[in-house]
């Protein structure tokens, strides 16, 4: 702490560099906690998807249905415990920007394959006995301040029911919450029943993707190609997959983002080591015979290269800190801008440690080359030389 | 003053290696220094006046030779005890001050008192002290290039014994001043060996400087070649 105005005084002493070097790493933590917070959101399915789980589509592409009777079909695959089925519903709450992640389902066989959806046996009960009823999980009944019994009218941007009505009108049966903490529970669910009869013949009997529980996770890859075997050369073929490669192959279809992120924030983060080094060293260049006065007054060498280190630090640590401040600002206000659609999208305990380790590492490495000068420094040679 | 010497060089010798070629600064040097004594340095360029002010420094080591201070032999402690040795015993004040620019006169004066277990109150008072005792004290806040000349090397002087060390090393003191204002440090510098004393070793081209010491040696081609009484 004694030595706290002194760091002071060496960073404040030419502003300018000081002020560019901060803002070059501000730049890059910025750039690390939002795309690494987006990167995180994206890949939470992923993380969360279960092992025992597989996700069959269509073929061509996994927003092309699949006929009805593939539920039956699959059910009386060897090795299947459970199967269930969804379809995306494309809804929304008064707003199109209001995005609801919505899935029309078979309430009762899709809570069984999915046992981290938690919700109270008594409001289970209720919903399914209740044809029009709705489920959704905590986080979103609390953004919209919904309570069971309310009247939750959706829209979708893509089902229009067959009489032509926009609205789809859904009373609240019940709020589940996640068995896992990680677990987003801002989606909500109805009958698929309600959801089929709606819209009409011509256009119903169709369900998105099948997702379907194995007696074993290790026989998951055999039944995997039994089931897509029982729907060869049909006009529906089938693509089954664990649901971590379904969740996976998902996110792929918005670009490689991992790949992305690492790319930029490697870039950013190479460069802003080589400015921080190169001011670092230059600063400490000019200060040799400073130090070497410091060092003849009876400053030892290791706690010389230890204020290095700690002006190398403070530097990234400040630099850094702000950096993350500015993406968490930016989160809250593209997560505003972006309604709906990543509900889930915030800034992850590992980012922020990700981010420390980062910051004390660019600091040490910008830091111990200066900091081995001053540790090695000849105090009669430094003294000579100016 | 007292009779038993505070610094004492038996037989030091001390040599550079420029490239391949050894260059011989000073050889088989003897010196006693008692302690509270005020002694010149005086020589021509090269003598090896800066090496000999260092070597009692403690910032160079000799090449051969021994170096007692107080009794106990300086040559044989570790870097890291150096640095402590110096901390507690000596205070420099160099021709060019060699003050730090960003720090006020208070905080460069405080420095050393960082290498000690005194508290931030203990280093104020002591800090206001020696600039008291300099004639500094209305100039605390002020950074070394708001400085005059004189004033800069007053705040060195404040430095060199804000943390009371026996041994005031004072390396052409006066080089970069008007003679008005070199009379003024000198005659700090003999105030602070005459009232509080203090150890004064100080090398110097300047006759009338040498003058307010208790001795002058000349060291020339690396001996001493005679004492001149002030």
């Amino acid at each position: 702490m004694r030595y706290l105005f002194f760091l002071y005084r060496n960073l404040a002493r030419k502003k300018l560099r000081t002020i560019l070097t901060l803002f070059s790493i501000v730049t890059a933590f910025t750039i690390f906690g939002t795309l690494g917070s987006f990167n995180a959101v994206l890949n939470a399915g992923v993380e969360l998807a279960g092992a025992d789980r597989l996700v069959s589509v269509n073929k061509i592409s996994f927003i092309q249905p699949m006929p009805y009777a593939y539920y039956q079909k699959v059910s009386a695959v060897e090795g299947v415990r459970r199967v269930t089925h969804a379809n995306w519903f494309g809804g929304y709450f008064q707003d199109p920007r209001q995005v609801i992640p919505v899935f029309a389902v078979d309430g009762e066989s899709y809570l069984d394959v999915y046992p981290e959806i938690v919700l109270d046996p008594e409001q289970k009960k209720v919903w399914l006995a209740d044809r029009r009823g709705v489920i959704v999980g905590k986080k979103l009944a609390d953004l919209y301040g919904w309570k069971p019994g309310d009247a939750v009218p959706l829209k979708s941007n893509i089902f229009k029911k067959a009489g032509g009505g926009a609205g789809w009108d859904f009373r609240l049966d019940g709020i589940f919450t996640g068995a896992d903490p990680g677990f987003d529970t801002r989606f909500a669910l109805f009958h698929y029943a309600y959801f089929n009869e709606s819209l009409g013949s011509g256009r119903n009997n169709y369900i998105g993707w099948l997702i379907t529980s194995v007696d074993d996770p290790a026989h998951s890859d055999v039944v995997a190609q039994r089931i897509d075997a029982m729907f060869a050369n049909s006009p529906f073929e089938t693509k089954t997959s664990s649901e971590e490669a379904f969740n996976k192959a998902f996110i792929a279809q918005i670009g490689d983002i991992g790949l992305i992120i690492t790319a930029v924030v490697g870039a950013a983060f190479f460069t802003i080591l080589l400015v921080a080094a190169n001011t670092m060293a230059l600063a400490i260049r000019e200060r040799t015979r400073e130090i070497a006065v410091m060092k003849t007054l009876g400053f030892p060498s290791p706690l010389m290269f230890r204020l290095v280190i700690m002006e190398s630090l403070t530097m990234t640590l400040v630099g850094g800190a702000l950096g993350l401040g500015l993406s968490w600002l930016a989160i809250a206000a593209l997560t505003s801008a972006l309604g709906g659609l990543l509900p889930n999208l915030s800034m992850p305990p590992e980012i922020v440690a990700g981010a420390l380790g980062l910051m004390v590492a660019l600091g040490l490495l910008a830091g111990i080359l200066p900091a081995w000068q001053a540790l090695r420094l000849n105090v009669v040679t430094a003294l000579q030389r100016n | 003053m007292s009779d038993s010497p505070l610094i004492r060089l038996e037989d030091v010798s001390k040599s550079y290696a420029k490239g391949k070629i050894p260059i011989t600064i000073f050889e088989h040097l003897d010196m006693a220094i008692k302690a509270g004594d005020f002694v010149a340095i005086m020589g021509p360029s090269g003598s090896g006046k800066t090496t000999l002010l260092n070597l009692l420094g403690g910032v160079d080591r000799p090449s051969s030779g021994q170096y007692y201070f107080a009794g106990e032999a300086i040559e044989a402690l570790s870097e890291g005890q150096l640095s402590r040795w110096r901390a507690d015993n000596v205070g420099f004040v160099f021709q060019h001050y060699n003050l730090m620019p960003m720090l006020s006169a208070a905080r460069n004066v405080e420095l050393p008192l960082l290498l000690t277990p005194l508290g931030r109150k203990g280093r104020r008072e002591n800090v206001k002290t020696v600039l008291e005792i300099v004639g500094l004290a209305d100039r605390a806040s002020h950074k070394p290039a708001e400085l005059s000349g004189g004033q800069q090397q007053r705040t060195a002087i404040a430095r060199a014994i804000v943390a009371d060390p026996r041994l005031l090393l004072c390396d052409e003191p006066t080089g970069d001043l008007d003679r008005e204002t070199a009379d003024e440090i000198l005659a700090t510098l003999k105030m602070l060996n005459r009232d509080f004393g203090k150890t004064v070793v100080m090398v110097t081209h300047d006759p009338e400087a040498a003058a307010y010491a208790n001795h002058t040696l000349i060291l020339d081609k690396g001996r001493f070649g005679g004492e001149a009484a002030a």
